[in-house]
């Protein structure tokens, strides 16, 4: 079949860059390698000389640890917000997620005395039953996802602050620590894995596994053909018996369980939850999708390209205060980077699949 | 799913039940009068017309033979038996694919991933089960030669196909997965002549691998080659079905009103081009370049 396939003359040899530009992830693993250049750019002249290379401290142990965990921080989300925007949907209420899975965890350990893997299980419970009812939602209303997570995002954050007021009277839960210290399980969210002088958080592990979970159930699972079917044309799927709205309410759940996974990591980390955790995640979130090649209106995207976006994420929030940047301009430059991004992948996406308008 | 699926060949040869009746099929939308009594039969490897105008409700009668809307009256018999169809899917199940004229395909995705979605080959078990990258890619460009159809790569994203392209791999698909019975939603309208040149062809193909075959149109220029009866509709009315040995085209064109006026303007359009080619007045944003 691939004797015939070479021997037709109509299809154009490609060259080997041209095809790996075709691949979505390509603008996201770009503008890493661009940021990774700009950020350690004041390091080149010092080739040799060990100790100038690590004198502004992104390149140092403790620097790439850094930027790596802000990185995971974004990553995780946007793994499961790239399926979810590729089953053609949005989900705004991840950052409201975050605070409200945080505190139901950390109230289930301070305030009810529940072991910390019972609580995270009650944690991810909670995110669950929310995500399914945003998924309900969208697929019964037929209302745009944006309105529906919107609402959701408002709603999460008022009762969370609410609830935890009405029965701590603050708006912080600490000194988890009597409660978590010394168990296993919850070395598995907040431990550090330590190699040489690295130390990595296991919020970087749950990234890549995040991750690759995210690809392999998108490229190589039935599933994952539902979720491009699902995106890329709605009625065509359905009409070839594709469970659409089943695919959507999974989809919903599974980026409330990543902002749950995430809020798990934090409040075992600091040990301590609070109200306000996650703001503005979920456009962090979006942004990295939408420069990892997702498209906004479904059907395209990789988990590849976005953890190479949240990677360029990572490295830039860490980066601009360390190159002696007022740590304020990050929002600028984000959007500035997220502009360049998206345009990019939407010129990559149009040179590399030639799809007809 | 299984991958390896032609029930089609055996039962081509035993023509005379038909694959599809409709039987005096009846709807309403409220007081509208949508269709009213409806008969029409394809069998094995024949090509049934549906013709009439915008509004004659043949949009109705197919979705009401692919399962969409259960008709009010009248009934559906499959292979000699009554049936009620549930869902398009249930239709599907029972052989009647339905190929719609632009809801069939998701642009970004492959040809092969459009190919079998919803039906996907999968190998592994447990959690290791997994969608069959190079079965789907193999399949769908074997199926696609065995209905002539010459695909440069089921790679590409379906979005850089031709109107007819796309119309095709819907066809190819519908054959693949059992279907008896083929409706054809004006699949030839959004189309240039050459590609709905193609596009009949393929038609043809599925008709010689012992399909039925319904197609709507209102070109009867696209209909009379390649059907054997036609049906046409009026305003929900049946005004007769017809052979066509005893048909003549200009009394199908007679028969088809609007459709007739339509196809004589394009006619005119046709020689006032080969005129303007003629004498050489084209400017140059006109027509087909001359070498």
């Amino acid at each position: 079949m691939s004797e015939a396939k070479r021997q037709d003359e109509r299809v154009r040899t490609r060259n080997p860059l041209q095809a790996a530009l075709s691949r979505p992830s390509a603008g996201a693993i770009i503008a890493t390698i661009i940021a990774f250049l700009v950020f350690t750019w004041p390091l080149w002249e010092c080739v040799g000389d060990a100790q100038a290379c690590t004198a502004n401290g992104f390149l140092t142990p403790r620097g790439i640890s850094n930027w790596l965990e802000v990185a995971a921080q974004v990553g995780i989300l946007a793994a499961a917000v790239t399926l979810l925007m590729i089953g053609g949907e949005f989900d705004l209420s991840v950052g409201s997620m975050i605070g409200a899975a945080g505190m139901v965890l950390a109230l289930s350990i301070a305030e009810f005395g529940l072991d910390p893997w019972m609580a995270a299980l009650v944690a991810f419970g909670f995110a669950l039953v929310i995500g399914a009812l945003n998924g309900w939602l969208v697929t019964r209303t037929g209302l745009p996802s944006f309105i529906v997570t919107l609402g959701m995002l408002f709603l999460l954050r008022g009762a969370t602050i609410g609830i935890t007021r009405l029965l701590t009277d603050r708006t912080q839960v600490g000194g988890l620590r009597e409660f978590t210290d010394g168990d296993m399980f919850v070395q598995f969210f907040a431990g550090d894995l330590i190699i040489g002088d690295f130390s990595i958080s296991a919020s970087v592990f749950w990234w890549v596994l995040v991750t690759v979970v995210a690809w392999w159930v998108l490229t190589r699972t039935t599933f994952g053909n539902w979720i491009f079917g699902t995106g890329g044309n709605a009625t065509a799927a359905r009409n070839v018996g594709v469970p659409v709205r089943g695919v959507k309410i999974s989809l919903f759940m599974a980026t409330a369980a990543s902002a749950a996974l995430l809020a798990c990591i934090q409040v075992f980390t600091v040990a301590s939850a609070d109200v306000l955790r996650g703001e503005q995640k979920e456009l962090e979130a979006i942004a990295a999708s939408v420069i990892g090649g997702t498209l906004l209106t479904g059907g395209y995207g990789s988990p590849i390209g976005a953890f190479f976006g949240a990677l360029m994420l990572g490295m830039t929030k860490v980066g601009i205060p360390l190159a002696s940047i007022p740590a304020e301009w990050y929002f600028a430059v984000l959007g500035i980077v997220l502009l360049v991004g998206v345009l990019l992948s939407n010129w990559v996406r149009r040179r590399g699949t030639g799809v007809r308008s | 799913m299984t991958t390896a699926t032609n029930p089609v060949a055996e039962s081509a040869t035993s023509s005379d039940v038909p694959l599809i009746e409709a039987r005096s099929l009846t709807k309403y939308f409220g007081n509208v009068i949508a269709i009213q009594d409806i008969s029409l039969e394809v069998r094995a490897g024949e090509v049934v017309c549906l013709l009439g105008d915008n509004g004659a409700g043949k949009s109705t009668l197919i979705k009401t033979l692919s399962g969409v809307h259960p008709p009010d009256s009248g009934e559906i018999v499959l292979s000699g038996e009554s049936v009620h169809l549930a869902s398009p899917r249930d239709a599907l199940h029972r052989g009647i694919a339905t190929v719609y004229q632009d809801l069939a395909m998701c642009p970004l995705m492959s040809v092969s991933r459009n190919f079998f979605l919803g039906n996907e080959p999968t190998k592994g078990w447990g959690p290791f089960k997994r969608f069959d990258n190079e079965a789907a890619d193999r399949i769908a460009l074997e199926e696609m030669h065995r209905m002539g159809i010459d695909l440069r790569n089921t790679s590409q994203a379906v979005g850089t196909l031709s109107g007819g392209e796309r119309q095709s791999v819907a066809i190819a698909r519908a054959v693949h997965f059992g279907a008896k019975v083929v409706i054809l939603d004006e699949p030839t309208s959004a189309l240039g002549v050459k590609e709905a040149a193609i596009v009949l062809r393929y038609i043809v193909a599925a008709q010689a691998r012992g399909l039925g075959v319904i197609l709507i149109t209102h070109n009867v220029n696209h209909a009379y080659p390649v059907g054997e009866r036609f049906v046409i509709l009026d305003r929900g009315q049946q005004i007769g079905t017809f052979e066509k040995e005893e048909l003549p085209r200009e009394e199908l064109l007679k028969l088809m009103g609007g459709g007739a006026e339509l196809d004589k303007l394009s006619h005119e359009l046709e020689e006032y081009a080969a005129e303007v080619e003629q004498k050489g007045l084209g400017n140059s944003d006109v027509g087909t370049p001359v070498s």
